[in-house]
């Protein structure tokens, strides 16, 4: 089930080999992304996410802006 | 992100607002006395100081105006409340041109909660522009 956490449980989450998606287009991931963020657009979501990401292993998706 | 810290990216090669602010602003709460925060901040070479909550989170800013008011005063009433804060990520000509547009010689730099990160300068970012052309 999806939850809603916050920066150090990334952090932490990260360290123990959490997945981190940004799920923004290429222009914006390619500006900023977070370090080591796989890059999967909200588009590809669905279609994509079975083959680039790994079941086993807790996904962290995020997206941000500039307020 | 809005923590100011490392990401990756071409926006990663260049300074960014919470790079260029100063860390070492002046900080006060809102029950000192004018005056005492005066003349902390002025033996510091400072006209403003953030005012913050235990949690440096920012309630207010005293730039030169307020700071050269009644000694007096309580902070609560003497600061200007609710200052338009920037997150640490944001490029340096946005910050520019929300600086020249808003007419604000200093700008608090928060996280997205609010915590106060620095206090970036007009004249700062200027140079730092001029440098990287």
């Amino acid at each position: 089930m999806p939850k809603e956490i916050r920066r150090e449980e990334v952090r932490k989450l990260v360290a123990a080999g959490a997945q981190l998606v940004e799920v923004l287009p290429s222009p914006e991931y390619e500006e900023d992304h977070l370090p080591g963020a796989i890059h999967l657009p909200m588009r590809r979501l669905d279609t994509e996410a079975r083959t680039i990401l790994d079941p086993k292993r807790p996904v962290i998706v995020y997206c941000w802006d500039t307020t | 992100m809005a923590a100011g810290l490392p990401t990756e990216g071409t926006n990663a090669l260049h300074p960014r607002a919470g790079d260029l602010a100063r860390k070492d602003v002046p900080t006060c709460g809102l029950t000192e006395k004018l005056g005492d925060v005066q003349e902390r901040a002025r033996a510091e070479g400072w006209d403003a100081a953030v005012v913050v909550n235990d949690e440096r989170v920012v309630f207010g800013l005293l730039r030169s105006e307020e700071l050269g008011g009644d000694p007096e005063q309580l902070i609560e009433k003497a600061m200007r409340p609710g200052p338009s804060t920037y997150r640490p990520y944001v490029a340096l000509h946005e910050m520019l041109h929300a600086m020249v547009d808003h007419k604000l010689v200093n700008a608090p730099i928060t996280t997205s909660d609010g915590r106060l990160v620095g206090l970036l300068l007009q004249t700062d970012v200027a140079a730092a522009m001029e440098k990287e052309k």
